[in-house]
């Protein structure tokens, strides 16, 4: 698929105008100060955020982690009773899943994509900023419930009935189902906006055969979050219904069930690996390509293979159900889905090295992580394969064996590209390098931490050790490998200290970066670092897949988006050619009311069941303020079109 | 380098712990679902190793011999060698998932078949946090309770039907088969077969609450006569006490808090809340495998078992000294 | 550093949800062996309302487990374990009174069901003396005053797993005790 030629569109770039330039400050960022931050709904603030606050919670995550190591490093430990334990396993998987790891990949989409497709913000700006404002209250909210002794107890899974008003007393799950409902909207607002935002406004020219890998799979997560969020919105509130007025969707006794539960959450849950997962390969393509010197090889097979994980990826659930009824037949279905499933995955892994074979690969700290990933990942993804397995699942799972696997898959297939990511990415957000020397630290420690914590517990897994235990007795013949795991974790906690230190360090002592200091090949490169509010003087034309490798500095733009309203182009959905331009909303402070508005009415919903209608009717009000016009904007067009007719008039 | 070395270990690790005896360990089968599922778990490791060392030696090796010429990146001949390449890569892999399949459908045969014969049945009730242990029998007065300790007579397959009494539970004895889930409102049942005699721990694999990690189970597979006589044994009523003590002991049981939650067949004491008592003094473990069953362990956890076991439903018993000896001495009596 | 600007952002909703949530300590404890005080009640119980001398006001005992959601989801088990529900049934009463009405015969504070259930009463209430440990009595309080709604709902479960018996606690409108037996608060 070419696009058509864009013709006389395609331009020298002007002359730079520093006028026009601090007019289009002034246009997209008319407020500052902590108005101006309250109020903002540009993608790249919003972005920023909400990757600092994913940090947050990884950190308080991982000193859960932490703490559950400590209490496991020897047999018969008295550090932390099964209470505190059960809350804190939670904590950590909840935490992990829903406030670190699909937040932190749609921040990174949130803040990269508008740059690499070349326009100038997302397309719902404010649903944007009210997506980051819902996801910080539903962090606070589930950590001020934790300090307060409610934390949820369950598990991240909240298997009913465990989970369910009779066993899970208190208010302790209820707290975990209405934090899913915080996160939920944060993430169908931002999957949502990301595909229109790739529908409708891409650069002219950007056809997909020339859309950047990582764009394409946050495209792919976006699609996915919306199916997978959707099956676990209805199962929180089924159990939340069940625990607070007394529905009955999962007592046997009254007709409910107990593994319905477990289908809509794992319908969910295992295409949630794939939400994280697949954003962390858009990451790795990007950087193998950058750091080879040459175009990724194979881009119509890596796309393929995105959207392929994608699909089947919601055929796997059941896997994790191998050992509950479900019929053998079906069963095979779910084994033969689990192992096609590695398929695209091993053809990108082929591809990744097929690209850094053919290239001249620079070795730099973002392909050290990359490296280390496919190292780190390849383990999970194989022991992956085996726990498709039936006999052998059914003998794995809820054991450490699969502790290790999941933790091997997220480690190594998110977190360690997400860290490269971080090298990748942070001159362009913060115009400043990252240190190299302590890169190097990081990585090692990272690596040797990961491998050292979670490899033994593939041994203790098949020793018999079973998951979620606050403790185990001595003659069982754990405590070795445990006590070896807590030192990994020990190591890990170090790596990610050198991390800490060097995000914070380089922000004032790093040096500076210029606009494209690996002298890579997408759009955002094409900008200065940091990037101005505006993102681009003029929108770049795109003629081709390198992007600014077919140019150098000099690339082709449209000009005409007036500069003195918030404009942005939209284009068609295929072959990208302008149909209009679009003006953005202003900053305002409506999404920051409506989220406290909802996390209000959504706290109020677990106590009692008025919570949720009465609230309903008080969200009108932020509502009545988001739809109110501008009124400088409305005026304008007033005067616009009076204008219009009077030259219309005149003619 | 590293992730060679590592993989070394891990394969030495694997090594040790096969030969090391387990007494719940998925390595070391003594039945004939998890001796399959140990074939098969060897295979697929030998597969990912042979898989792991071309993929990521290919990368390493890459790496390696990274080129810093300044030869042409995208030149169509080295393209076309790596395309040619991968397709065969491709065409190597699928071949090798069919055949993971086909070997994993075979083997899913194999546990889910067990020979029919004359089949032992029991019946495993999950409780927060112990197991409560009925034998099945056409005859009803044959019929008895146990609780936490499942004898099975070696060779000879056994059906344990499988129910929740609260939440979702997990049995897993991994020496003889795979785990099975026992699901609130959904009866469901597992076979095993022990060849050799030896005593296996289980263990709940399913998170039930605060004490999921006390919730064990202990398997014994004895030979069929040893395992006739334990049947003979278990049907017996609990045996009156002799001396005064222990009759003391006796009426300590029936008249305060124990016989709330307990039952002694035979006695005064039916209620079924907490596990059958009737042979308690024969079992290896109390409190579903936290402790061994000594006179000492069994004062501390009727005194206090909250300390022992935070959360378990049994509360703590301020008994004197001399009832405390009393009841002690009864409950040693019934074998 | 924007993390840092975030933090004094959540201050507000952070301060709210404090407020909100005061109580949340209490009501989530998970107390395992603790023993409440238990002793003093039962004396301080009276049966008749006449008495020698100056008259006394009686203080009103609070239960230890009033509003704590792990005791009254124990008491809800040992209400159907130590076949309470056999007679009283799920608070609507049959061979025993309903405990879901606003009528006590022998008093609705706490200390008084306690000697209830431990002392018994007669014409059919046993006396569970020696057979359940005061914890377990107090978490049996916690529940039995739950049923009328007097204490404990916003912390007691919408329902059991198992047949529909009787409306949901949280929706049912609270009983005041119209029984003359009560100490004057």
């Amino acid at each position: 698929m070419t696009a058509r030629p864009l013709g006389e569109e395609i331009t020298l770039p002007p002359a730079i105008d520093e006028a026009d330039r601090a007019r289009l400050h002034a246009t997209w960022e008319p407020v500052t100060g902590i108005m101006g931050w309250l109020k903002s709904v540009n993608h790249k603030s919003v972005g920023k955020r909400y990757i600092c606050t994913a940090l947050v919670f990884f950190l308080l995550g991982g000193l859960e982690a932490a703490a559950m190591r400590a209490q496991l490093a020897r047999p018969e430990n008295t550090l932390i009773g099964p209470d505190l334990y059960n809350q804190i396993f939670t904590m950590h998987g909840s935490t992990m899943m829903f406030l670190f790891a699909v937040p932190i990949m749609t921040a990174i989409g949130i803040y990269l994509v508008p740059l690499m497709i070349g326009t100038r913000n997302v397309a719902f700006p404010r649903l944007n900023a009210l997506g980051y404002w819902m996801y910080l209250c539903g962090g606070i909210f589930l950590y001020t419930f934790f300090f307060l002794n409610t934390g949820p107890d369950a598990g991240w899974f909240n298997y009913v009935p465990l989970s369910g008003p009779q066993y899970g007393m208190g208010k302790r799950v209820d707290v975990w189902a209405q934090m899913v409902t915080f996160t939920e909207i944060s993430a169908l607002v931002a999957a949502l906006e990301m595909v229109v935002t790739i529908f409708k406004m891409r650069a002219p020219g950007m056809t997909w055969g020339r859309l950047p890998l990582l764009v394409w799979a946050q495209l792919v997560t976006a699609v996915m979050v919306m199916f997978a969020m959707s099956s676990v919105a209805t199962a929180s509130i089924m159990l939340g219904a069940d625990r607070l007025i007394a529905t009955q969707f999962f007592n046997p006794a009254e007709g409910g069930d107990v593994l319905l539960w477990q289908h809509l959450f794992w319908f969910f849950g295992h295409p949630e690996v794939y939400i994280i997962f697949i954003p962390a390969l858009g990451m790795v393509s990007q950087i193998v390509t950058t750091f080879s010197r040459r175009p990724v090889f194979g881009y119509p097979a890596m796309v393929a293979a995105l959207v392929a994980t994608g699909t089947v990826g919601f055929g796997l659930w059941v896997h994790h159900m191998f050992s509950t009824s479900v019929h053998q037949l079906g069963q095979s279905y779910f084994t033969a889905a689990s192992a096609m499933i590695s398929i695209p995955t091993g053809v990108q892994i082929f591809c990744w090295i097929a690209t850094l074979w053919l290239g001249r690969p620079v070795w730099r700290t973002p392909l050290l992580f990359v490296v280390g990933f496919l190292v780190v990942f390849m383990i999970g993804g194989l022991s992956g394969v085996m726990l498709a397995s039936v006999p052998f699942d059914v003998q794995a799972t809820d054991t450490y064996f699969v502790v290790a696997h999941l933790h091997y898959v997220l480690l190594g297939g998110a977190i360690l590209p997400l860290i490269g990511a971080f090298y990748y990415w942070y001159p362009k957000v913060t115009g400043r390098m990252m240190s190299e020397r302590l890169g190097r630290w990081n990585f090692w420690l990272l690596f040797v931490g990961v491998n050292v914590t979670f490899f033994p517990m593939h041994i203790l897994g098949l020793k018999g050790m079973t998951r979620r235990i606050y403790t185990y007795p001595e003659y069982m013949g754990w405590g070795t490998l445990n006590l070896i795991a807590t030192i990994g974790a020990v190591i890990i906690v170090a790596g990610m200290a050198v991390f800490a230190v060097n995000l914070f360090v380089s922000l004032k002592r790093g040096a500076i970066a210029g606009p494209n200091p690996w002298d890579a090949d997408t759009l955002e490169w094409a900008t200065s670092s940091p990037p101005p509010p505006y993102n681009f003087v003029n929108i770049p034309v795109v003629t081709s897949r390198e992007g600014t490798w077919a140019y150098g500095e000099e690339i082709p733009v449209m000009t005409g988006l007036k500069t003195d309203r918030p404009e942005t182009l939209i284009t068609t959905t295929m072959t990208t050619e302008p149909l209009y331009r679009h003006e953005l909303p202003a900053p305002t402070l409506a999404p920051l009311g409506m989220a406290i508005v909802i996390g209000g009415m959504l706290t109020a919903g677990i106590f009692t069941p008025w919570g949720l209608p009465m609230g309903s009717l008080v969200v009108i009000v932020p509502f009545y303020f988001w739809g109110w016009p501008d009124k400088r904007q409305h005026e304008r067009n007033l005067r616009e079109e009076r204008e219009r007719r009077g030259e219309a008039e005149a003619a | 380098m590293k992730s060679r070395d590592l993989l070394w270990a891990a394969l030495a690790g694997v090594a040790v712990a096969c030969t090391a005896y387990d007494h719940q360990s998925v390595l070391d089968p003594v039945g004939p679902q998890a001796t399959s599922t140990r074939q098969l778990f060897y295979f697929m490791v030998a597969v990912a190793v042979i898989v792991y060392v071309i993929v990521v030696g290919a990368l390493l090796l890459v790496i390696r011999n990274r080129r810093t010429a300044v030869d042409d990146p995208q030149s169509p001949a080295r393209e076309a060698r790596a395309e040619r390449t991968i397709k065969i890569a491709v065409a190597i892999v699928v071949p090798v998932l069919f055949v993971f399949l086909l070997y994993d459908f075979a083997v899913a045969r194999v546990v889910g078949r067990m020979p029919e014969g004359s089949m032992l049945t029991i019946d495993v009730t999950g409780h927060q946090w112990w197991w409560e242990v009925t034998y099945e029998d056409p005859i009803p007065h044959n019929i008895f309770h146990t609780a936490n300790e499942i004898h099975i007579p070696v060779g000879r397959p056994v059906r344990i039907k499988l129910a929740s009494h609260d939440v979702i539970h997990s049995f897993w004895v991994p020496n003889l088969s795979g785990k099975k889930d026992l699901i609130p409102g959904h009866a469901d049942d597992i076979m095993i077969r022990a060849d050799q005699p030896g005593i296996y721990r289980g263990q709940c694999a399913e998170f039930c609450g605060l004490e999921h990690a006390k919730m064990a189970m202990l398997v014994v597979a004895e030979s069929p006569a040893e395992f006739t006589r334990w049947v003979q044994l278990q049907r017996q009523p609990a045996p009156a006490p002799v001396d005064s003590v222990a009759i003391a002991g006796q009426r300590v049981f029936e008249s305060g808090s124990c016989a709330m939650c307990h039952t002694i067949a035979s006695t005064q004491a039916a209620a079924t809340v907490g596990p059958n008592l009737t042979h308690v003094a024969g079992r290896m473990t109390i409190a579903a495998g936290t402790l061994q069953n000594s006179r000492g362990n069994l004062a501390g956890w009727i005194l206090d078992p909250q300390t022992i076991k935070p959360g378990a439903k049994m509360p703590a018993n301020a008994l004197a000294p001399a009832e405390l000896q009393a009841l002690l001495a009864y409950l040693g009596t019934l074998k | 550093m924007i993390g840092s600007r975030t933090s004094s952002i959540g201050v507000f909703p952070l301060a709210v949800l404090l407020v909100l949530a005061l109580g949340g300590c209490k009501d989530e404890k998970r107390e395992f062996r603790e023993m409440p005080p238990a002793g003093s009640p039962i004396g301080a119980v009276r049966e008749s309302e006449l008495q020698p001398g100056p008259s006394v006001v009686a203080e009103s005992t609070k239960s230890p487990y009033g509003n704590n959601a792990y005791a009254l989801s124990e008491g809800k088990r040992l209400y159907n374990q130590m076949n309470c529900s056999g007679c009283h049934f799920q608070g609507g009463g049959g061979i025993g009174p309903p405990l879901m009405d606003d009528d006590w015969i022998y008093g609705s504070d706490p200390s008084q069901i306690f000697t209830t259930i431990v002392e018994g009463r007669p014409n059919g209430m046993p006396t569970f003396k020696g057979k359940l440990s005061n914890q377990q009595v107090w978490q049996l309080v916690a529940y039995v005053r739950s049923l009328s709604g007097l204490e404990g709902t916003s912390v007691s479960s919408a329902r059991e797993d198992h047949m529909y018996v009787s409306p949901d606690l949280q929706l049912r409108s609270p009983q005041t005790p119209k029984n003359t037996n009560t100490p004057s608060k």
